[in-house]
């Protein structure tokens, strides 16, 4: 049997200005009926171009296919008219995107959105297209899909979304399903919902997938089969047993490698000085309006804890559980709207700006956006030096002890005249380190400081952040949505939903033996569970 | 081991302003052209004779043998006032330019860092926006007298409420930014942080800003002057020249034309330049302005 | 819904008391005597003393401000001090023209304006970008006084194709000559906001055409039209919309302009015979009048957002 995709000694060229002559260079696989291919690979590594080039929906002013073809049931996609491949998009070949909250017209009922499918592609009444929509969105087991037929997009939550956009792409029950990190904006739980359902579509409908990803954890619960890429090539591809369970290409090892492992390894409970130390903490958004009308939401509802020096707290939680918002009033960057914020001796939740500020050397932050949190008009040197020089410390000596940093986060001290958009994201995520040590602080906070890097760049980064941790005997506080990322570096986690702790303990306790249903779940939807934890577990 | 950043292909630092400006193409002519205009407007005592000389022998005589552009109904030399016009016009677009990003960039860093005073600065802005700016100008100017001073200051007021609204608009999304956030970690002072981190990123908006209000100033100067109440009418301004030509329009046009169209060569100079200033130094924040 | 329209009304009030606060400040804060200045250069001391009694100006300037806003909540805008009418009285009888005129130029510059920015921003880059660029650049660089005479030359006196000057209402005068004399005026005035509309809709297309959802519409098979009408331009909207209520401002500037030039006896010309006659309450109202204008109008526009963008619920 002819494979559904077939893709020959495909090469995609890049402008001249670019940094490399190709986005893709002499691909070459297929995908059959009835299975899931995973393309896997780093930023920049062309999985995404190669998805949009079979959908043809590649930047044609940057991106040009230059070489090879793409089969689709054998007729060549590079050769075929406007026309043609318009039709071929939806009938033959459907695509679900990363962002289901852009991905959706937001002016335009969902319902009529997915119409517009059929509106296109058939020639259906408009009371047959209502019902076929109605049961493509039952198909995706969406609730009450009369109803939510009218709703708007932002109406829905972020999982309702993507599966609207999975009943829009597979209404015409195409043959070939290209999706490209459709999980990676969603949240834990709601991602296992997504790639189960995604799962029992192309077994019932007998489909080929060509799923893109960067995670090996979706890929060992998804794949049949994988491709593995790098740098626009392919470097292994084969039966997922094989390619996880016996990698060939020692960047295939190198990246099964770098997944943290969800069992944590044995700490000794840290007996250090407590440096910082929330009691009652408590932030409200929104307030009361004038006529009684406004909405109150509780973004931390009496949140305690403490850390020590030398130890790691980790607080872990998916989006709105108000992990960030402990992270940013422990650190002022907001107010908390009532309880208590120590550092070392000092209740800093209610100090003025200007009696804050001689704390504000104790208590530092990494960010999650590395390319963000450095002001792009000044050099790395500024941006180091700025703060110790803020509290006395002269320029000169500011500057040696930048340099010290400099090599202790692995960057070459004269990289310091250098500006921020010369370095790479982990580069960044290191100057933004060195840039919190040199304020020489008792407590670090990293508030999803590895989420946004590479798998393989986020180890070298976690390794480092416990080198600075126990070299400087810093208390540390780490938010992350990652379980994986927490179980290797927290000596302790608190888990968060809607504001409120949910769990507390030591982390190897919480993970071999959580006690709230809530962090279970949590645990049960990590991708590729099954997988990488078998071995140790 | 320690890594280094990805070598030279970047230069050291980032190109200055000016010079991403001048590599573009609109920038360069128009500002060639602008440049030209200039000299001519300081200059142009060289080459013309008076312009307020009155010729009464010579009246509404079109161009040739009396002058390049003919003379007025008073006999005056209408290419002389043309090009003094030139540097009226300039001087009113330049000085507007420069009062009015001023006061609009204090006000809007006010507003924008400062969430108490951002309510009452933006009330008093959106009221002063509502006023239709021409009619304002020439309620101030009837009240005060028509003079420079007070025509420029009529023509500043109604331009500020656009820079505050710019200025504020980048601080706002300025100061969310984390590399803000860490230097409140790190201590900075507020006032530090605002001119350190806040106001370089307001400078490239605020250029591009400032040859807009450039450019409608002198329209406005322009149209005051037409309506008679702008400049005083014995003071050659371009404006007041087409005022004056309006009687013998159907008899003598070029006395509105050739003005005139000095005054839309120069502003579309200016325009061409905002233009490409926008183009090239902000295409994130530019789509969104005007 | 109802209680943000009470609220956005509300929110309303202080941006009018500043306005009325503004034009209040600036006959007592301008140099000498305000009723000097106001009765003019050839005024007996009479003159002075009885203009003084009709402003109330001897009264404590607090007093003359509530008294004053009193007056204005009530619909009294002041009384002409050469014709001894009231101003509300002399807007009324103005406003025909003026409104005629606005009207027609916003529906052209719209029909117009519009399309070619989308045209522009579909075909970004081409030859039809440029020129709606060129255009929309030279739309902000000619004088509307300048374009109107440059007009009136070439249709009017050349080729006399169109009346030369004034006005004809449509209600007593009948349509056809209504047309052929507001022809040349809303050319004139239109030139300036199809400029402003045609680059803002070039902008907010050129932005929208970025959007995931519109990838998303072409990997449906959707067509590239459909694409621009169904997707692009509905979203693109509420910047559109806006800038037509941010160019009212401009508008009434203009309308001012245009009816100099064109002798049109509309609320333009009012407001220049008042400056020649120095009739401040005129003045006054006027500017008053059209800031209130102005306000409602972008009320409107603002209320009208959550009709374009289901976002924007109240």
């Amino acid at each position: 049997m002819s494979p559904i995709l077939d893709i020959r000694g495909l090469t995609v060229s890049l402008p001249k200005q670019a940094d490399r002559p190709y986005a893709i260079k002499d691909i070459s696989f297929s995908v059959n009926a009835g299975e899931i291919v995973c393309v896997v690979g780093e930023s920049g590594s062309g999985k995404s171009v190669t998805s949009f080039t079979v959908m043809g929906l590649h930047d044609k002013r940057a991106l040009t296919p230059v070489a090879g073809e793409i089969l689709l049931q054998g007729d060549n996609i590079l050769n075929a008219s406007d026309a043609k491949i318009r039709r071929l998009r939806g009938e033959k070949m459907a695509m679900i995107f990363q962002e289901p909250m852009t991905a959706l017209n937001p002016v335009a009922p969902v319902g009529e959105q997915i119409g517009e499918m059929l509106e296109i592609h058939t020639s259906l009444s408009g009371s047959r297209r209502k019902a076929k929509v109605l049961q493509a969105m039952r198909d995706v087991h969406l609730p009450d899909p009369e109803k939510m037929y009218h709703s708007y997009p932002h109406q829905l939550s972020g999982g309702q979304r993507q599966r609207i956009v999975i009943a829009m792409s597979l209404v015409l029950e195409p043959v070939l399903l290209i999706a490209d990190e459709p999980t990676t904006a969603l949240d834990v739980t709601t991602q296992a919902q997504i790639l189960s359902l995604i799962k029992e579509l192309q077994e019932r409908r007998g489909m080929g997938v060509l799923f893109i990803t960067h995670d090996f954890g979706v890929v060992a619960d998804i794949a049949d089969r994988v491709v593995v890429m790098q740098n626009g090539e392919i470097v292994e591809q084969g039966p997922v047993d094989q390619v996880l369970g016996a990698p060939g290409h020692p960047y295939t090892k190198m990246l099964i490698g770098a997944v943290p492992s969800m069992t944590p390894p044995d700490r000794a409970e840290v007996t250090g000085e407590t440096a910082l130390s929330a009691t009652h903490l408590n932030k409200q958004y929104g307030h009361k309006g004038m006529f009684g009308r406004g909405r109150v939401v509780d973004a931390a509802n009496d949140v305690n804890f403490i850390v020590r020096r030398g130890e790691t707290l980790g607080i872990v939680g998916e989006s709105g559980s108000g992990k960030s918002t402990v992270a940013r009033c422990v650190m002022r960057l907001i107010d908390p709207s009532s309880g208590e914020v120590m550092i070392g001796d000092t209740d800093i939740a209610t100090l003025r700006e200007d009696k804050l500020r001689p704390h504000r050397r104790d208590i530092q932050i990494v960010f999650q956006d590395p390319y963000r949190s450095l002001n792009p008009r000044r050099t790395v040197g500024q941006s180091i030096t700025e703060g110790p020089v803020n509290f006395g410390v002269s320029q000169a000596e500011a500057l040696e002890r930048a340099r010290r940093l400099m090599s202790i986060v692995g960057l070459a001290p004269e990289a310091l005249d250098r500006f921020p958009h010369q370095f790479s994201g982990g580069q960044r995520q290191r100057i933004c380190i060195a840039r919190a040590l040199a304020m020489e602080p008792m407590v670090l906070i990293a508030d999803e400081a590895v989420s946004a890097l590479d798998v393989s760049v986020q180890a070298q980064v976690l390794d480092l952040l416990e080198d600075v941790r126990d070299e400087f005997d810093l208390a540390m506080l780490f938010i992350t949505h990652d379980l994986r990322v927490a179980a290797q570096i927290c000596d302790r986690i608190m888990v968060m939903r809607k504001g409120v702790v949910v769990e507390n303990g030591p982390t190897a306790e919480v993970f071999s033996n959580p006690q709230h249903e809530y962090t279970r779940s949590l645990l049960a939807a990590a991708p590729g569970h099954g997988v990488f934890d078998k071995e140790t577990a | 081991m320690a890594e280094t950043a990805t070598p030279a292909s970047q230069a050291a630092a980032q190109p200055s302003v000016w010079r991403i400006a001048l590599r573009n193409r609109s920038v360069f002519w128009g500002g060639l052209l602008l440049v030209i205009i200039a000299l001519i407007a300081v200059f142009g005592a060289v080459f013309t004779v008076d312009p307020i000389a009155i010729n009464p022998i010579a009246r509404l005589k079109p161009p040739g043998d009396f002058g390049l552009f003919g003379t007025d109904q008073l006999g005056r030399d209408v290419f002389s006032r043309v090009v003094n016009g030139a540097r009226i016009s300039l001087t009113v677009g330049a000085a507007v330019a420069v009062i009015s990003i001023a006061i609009g960039l204090f006000l809007g860093l006010v507003a924008g860092y400062f969430r108490y005073m951002d309510a009452v600065i933006m009330r008093v802005m959106d009221g002063l926006m509502s006023i239709p700016a021409i009619l304002l100008a020439i309620a101030l100017i009837s009240l005060s007298g028509a003079t420079l001073l007070t025509v420029i200051t009529a023509i500043v007021i109604p331009e500020i409420p656009r820079v505050v609204r710019l200025v504020r608009s980048v601080v706002l999304t300025v100061r969310e930014e984390p590399y803000v956030e860490a230097a409140i970690a790190a201590g900075t002072r507020t006032w530090l942080i605002m001119l350190r981190h806040v106001l370089p990123n307001t400078i490239a908006p605020l250029i591009v800003q400032a040859t807009y209000v450039c450019g409608s100033a002198m329209l406005t100067e322009a149209i005051l002057g037409f309506l008679g109440a702008g400049i005083p009418p014995e003071i050659p301004s371009w404006g007041n020249i087409m005022s004056e030509g309006r009687t013998f329009f159907q008899l003598t046009p070029w006395i509105i034309f050739f003005p005139g169209a000095a005054l839309a060569v120069t502003v579309l100079a200016v325009n061409i330049v905002g233009d490409g200033l926008r183009d090239s130094l902000d295409p994130r924040i530019a789509r969104t302005m005007r | 819904m109802l209680f943000y329209i009470f609220k956005r009304v509300l929110m309303t009030i202080p941006v009018m008391i500043v306005v009325a606060l503004f034009v209040f400040m600036m006959l007592r804060l301008s140099p000498g005597d305000p009723a000097a200045v106001i009765a003019g250069d050839y005024a007996t001391a009479e003159d002075v003393e009885r203009i003084r009694e009709q402003l109330g100006l001897s009264e404590p300037i607090v007093v003359q401000f509530t008294k004053w806003l009193g007056q204005l909540v009530q619909g009294d805008l002041g009384t002409s001090i050469f014709s001894n009418k009231p101003v509300a009285e002399l807007i009324v009888q103005r406003i025909e023209p003026t409104m005629l005129l606005a009207l027609s130029t916003i529906v052209f510059a719209v029909l117009v304006a519009v399309p070619l920015g989308t045209l522009a921003a579909y075909r970004a880059g081409s030859w039809v970008d440029r020129f709606v660029m060129l255009f929309s650049v030279g739309g902000f660089s000619v004088p509307v006084f300048v374009l109107g005479y440059v007009l009136i030359y070439i249709l009017s006196l050349k080729l006399k194709w169109l009346p030369v000057q004034g006005y004809r209402s449509p209600f007593t005068e009948g349509i056809g000559p209504f047309f052929a004399h507001i022809t040349l005026p809303t050319l004139t005035l239109s030139v300036i906001f199809i400029a402003l509309i045609a680059r803002m809709t070039r902008a907010s297309v050129i932005e929208v055409l970025e959007e995931d959802y519109v990838r998303t519409a072409r990997a449906k098979g959707q067509s590239e039209f459909k694409v621009l009408m169904r997707h692009a331009l509905r979203n693109a909207a509420v910047p559109i919309i806006t800038v037509i209520g941010i160019g009212i401002a401009l508008l009434i500037g203009g309308v001012v302009v245009t009816e100099s030039v064109y002798n049109i006896p509309g609320l333009g010309r009012l407001v220049l015979d008042a400056v020649l006659a120095r009739d401040y309450p005129i003045i006054q109202g006027l500017i008053l009048f059209f800031s209130f204008i102005y306000i409602v109008l972008n009320l409107l526009i603002d209320l009208s957002y959550s009709l374009l963008d289901p976002r924007i619920r109240y």
